[in-house]
């Protein structure tokens, strides 16, 4: 049940706008000295500020998304295009690698994208691509700082995206799913 | 310096005319708003004609009221209306002829002023200095009626116009 | 022959108003871009931030402990944000009205430059009165040039031919023509009081008989307020709130178009704090140091106590924007029309009975 609370009328001191007024000048004030005793965390940042010293970016941060390579140093992205598709303001273009395209670097994947391209211009940071991918192969990791001086610049190519993505040492499904199919060829099946 | 204030007479004369025929009929652009913004800068340039004659209070109230506070509230509906271009109209026979009636009217009016007055009287003097208090004593002395009937008047306007803008939300 | 020229009155008048035009406008702009340095940095100390910290040409780091210092203060950032409004790139859009759109800049800062040629920024200094044009009507020609800067911001929203601007135009008229009133009327009690409208002579009289904040609080607490309301500062910044206008009138304009903006407004701050000092701190006067000073060094200290009290006032008008949250529209015009309009009538109403019992 929904309960309705009266807005109590406002005394005439109040409606003079003076409480108000006291209070923000109370807790402006309070601020303001405070900094210029320096007192404030920013004015206690010893070791300089942002561009000399960046910032770092707390466990989670979702920063630009950038394609991962598993423990074998093989792309773990198999151009199923799941990400292109969701993408909100499609900042992602994969070009697949078609019938007589290149295979796969790695034994348990079909195929792997021959271009894969992040426009960092479009991109949001909004980590859907990582929610959808199925592979595990595109991740947001921490950068947040991008620059360049051309448009073309912004537009991240495979090999860029592999390169800062690095190797992600965290889930690796397919190093179980391998070890447990080559376990199951060398060892005799058990016949009970 | 006579020959200076005569110049700026003459300058400001020319501009206000000017201005004035730009805002009725101003060949390059029939907008309103353009119109408006003359009709701001012919009011301007009139209130240079009143800092010639001394009457500063006059020049200064011209501008506050009519170019800061009446103008801006014609621009304001204008532009809440979003008028278009002005279309040229064919002449319509009666707009003609009371036109030119009001227009022959105001000339006759204003040449017999102008020849009864004479030439350059005293009328500079009277306002040369401080005119403030001299004008608030001609209005609140010798026109004290007629002031009050406009003031009347003024408010007739206003109750009407709250009466007009009430009227649908009941 | 250069004696006589100088004693020539004519000569005199042009050379002397020359000058103090040039003076003072240097001293103004000088003035707009340190508020918005003193602006930014108050902000900073107020929010826990640090504020423009890292500017400064080439050379000064070298400069042993000031230099760092200065740079620390961000002294030199008004500079670069002078060199950056002239490089930026100067954009029109292609769907605005572009004669207005381009004027529009141009008439929002000439009002607030002009404003100040009639304030007595000093008492006499070597014989020349402080102060561009002396003019009898003083305050009233302020009203006039503050009533036409409306046109600047509502041509702009106008011109710009977009949906936020024009908002920010409509509200800046709408909000400007009513607190003209409360502004002028405020005003009409001081005038009351020392019956006359040259502010030279109103700041005489204060230096006379004492400051008239004290005789008109309710004046000035209106004036004020109105104040905040016709430069769009803080608490009445509609014309150009951000949360909902996007940047209101001046959302589509960039580089020095934007910049003549935002010095206009500044200006405007400072003009008005510069009214107020005049009107209701003595001027150039302090309590018990009244008379034009008659030497070069008085005429410098009554200046220096002009400047002072006017960065005081500019101070408030900063800090009060960080201070006090955004009025809602309807708020603020219930203020203008329903509170002051009918205080500074009362006010009127009521000095001018005080003094006509005192006179009789
Ligand atoms: S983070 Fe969002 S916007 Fe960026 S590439 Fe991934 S899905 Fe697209
Ligand atoms: S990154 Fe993931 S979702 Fe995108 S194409 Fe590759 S495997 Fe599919």
């Amino acid at each position: 049940m929904t309960k309705v609370v009266d807005r109590k009328p406002l005394t005439f001191y109040e409606r003079t706008y003076l409480p108000t007024l006291l209070e923000g000048l109370k807790v402006t004030a309070r601020h303001f000295m405070r900094s210029v005793k320096g007192g404030n965390a920013a004015l206690q940042l010893g070791d300089g500020y942002y561009p000399e010293v960046p910032w770092q970016v707390a466990e989670g941060y979702r920063g630009a998304p950038y394609l991962v390579r598993d423990q074998d140093g093989n792309t773990k992205c198999v151009s199923c295009q799941l990400c292109e598709f969701v993408c909100p303001p499609k900042a992602i273009r994969i070009t697949p690698p078609g019938a007589d395209g290149v295979p796969a670097d790695r034994p348990n994947a079909e195929k792997m994208p021959r271009e894969f391209e992040i426009n960092m211009l479009r991109c949001i940071f909004c980590g859907l691509c990582q929610e959808v991918c199925p592979e595990e192969a595109i991740f947001l990791q921490k950068h947040y700082s991008l620059t360049g001086l051309t448009r073309e610049e912004m537009i991240y190519d495979k090999e860029r995206l592999l390169q800062l993505g690095g190797v992600h040492a965290g889930i690796q499904k397919w190093k179980h799913k391998l070890e447990e199919a080559r376990e199951q060829d060398t060892f005799p099946v058990k016949t009970d | 310096m006579p020959a200076f204030t005569d110049l700026l007479f003459f300058a400001f004369a020319g501009l206000t005319l000017l201005f004035g025929f730009l805002c009725v009929a101003n060949p390059l652009s029939r907008n309103p708003v353009t119109s408006a913004m003359f009709l701001v800068l012919t009011i301007v340039s009139m209130a240079g004609l009143f800092v010639l004659l001394h009457a500063f209070f006059l020049a200064a109230v011209q501008i506050l009221v009519y170019a800061g506070a009446v103008m801006v509230l014609f621009l304001f509906v204008i532009m809440l209306l979003d008028l278009g271009e002005e279309e040229r109209r064919k002449l319509n026979r009666v707009a003609l002829v009371s036109g030119s009636a009001a227009v022959i009217g105001l000339a006759v009016v204003l040449g017999r002023a102008l020849l009864a007055a004479k030439p350059m009287a005293k009328a500079g003097a009277v306002a040369a200095d401080g005119d403030t208090g001299a004008l608030g004593r001609i209005l609140f002395q010798s026109y004290l009626l007629p002031f009050e009937i406009l003031s009347i008047l003024l408010l007739v306007a206003m109750v009407g116009v709250i009466l007009l803008s009430k009227k649908e939300s009941r | 022959m250069l004696d006589q020229l100088i004693s020539d009155p004519t000569v005199r008048f042009v050379a002397f108003g020359t000058l103090k035009i040039l003076v003072v406008f240097g001293v103004l702009m000088t003035f707009v871009a340190y508020a918005v340095l003193v602006e930014r940095k108050l902000s900073a100390l107020i929010q826990d931030r640090v504020g423009p910290n890292r500017t400064a040409p080439p050379l000064v780091l070298k400069i042993p402990v000031l230099g760092k210092l200065l740079q620390g203060w961000g002294i030199f950032q008004p500079m670069a944000d002078g060199v950056k409004f002239f490089l930026k790139e100067d954009f029109t859009p292609d769907y605005v009205r572009k004669v207005y759109f381009w004027i529009a800049p141009a008439i929002t800062v000439i009002p607030a430059l002009l404003t100040i040629a009639v304030i007595p920024f000093g008492s006499r200094l070597g014989g020349e009165p402080m102060v561009i044009a002396d003019l009898n009507v003083g305050i009233l020609y302020t009203f006039g040039i503050v009533s036409l800067g409306v046109y600047g911001i509502v041509l702009a929203g106008w011109s710009s031919n977009s949906k936020y601007p024009f908002l920010g135009g409509i509200r800046s008229s709408a909000q400007m023509i009513s607190y003209e009133l409360a502004m002028g009327m405020s005003v009409v009690s001081v005038v009351l009081v020392t019956g006359d409208l040259n502010l030279g002579k109103i700041v005489e009289f204060q230096a006379a008989h004492g400051w008239l904040v004290f005789y008109q609080p309710l004046a000035f607490v209106i004036f004020l307020v109105s104040a905040f309301a016709e430069t769009n500062r803080l608490p009445f910044d509609l014309p150009e709130s951000e949360s909902e206008l996007v940047g209101g009138y001046h959302t589509e304009y960039s580089s020095m178009k934007f910049a003549l903006f935002f010095m206009g407004e500044y200006a405007n701050m400072i003009a008005s704090a510069a009214m107020m000092v005049t009107l209701f701190f003595g001027g150039w006067s302090l309590p018990f140091v009244g008379a034009p000073a008659g030497t070069w060094l008085g005429g410098l200290l009554h200046i220096g106590i002009f400047l002072a009290k006017m960065i005081v006032l500019v101070l408030v008008f900063i800090w009060v924007r960080w201070m006090l949250p955004r009025f809602r529209y309807d708020q603020l015009m219930d203020l203008g029309w329903r509170r002051f309009i009918p205080l500074a009538l009362a006010n009127i109403v009521v000095t001018a009975l005080v003094l006509a019992a005192l006179k009789s």
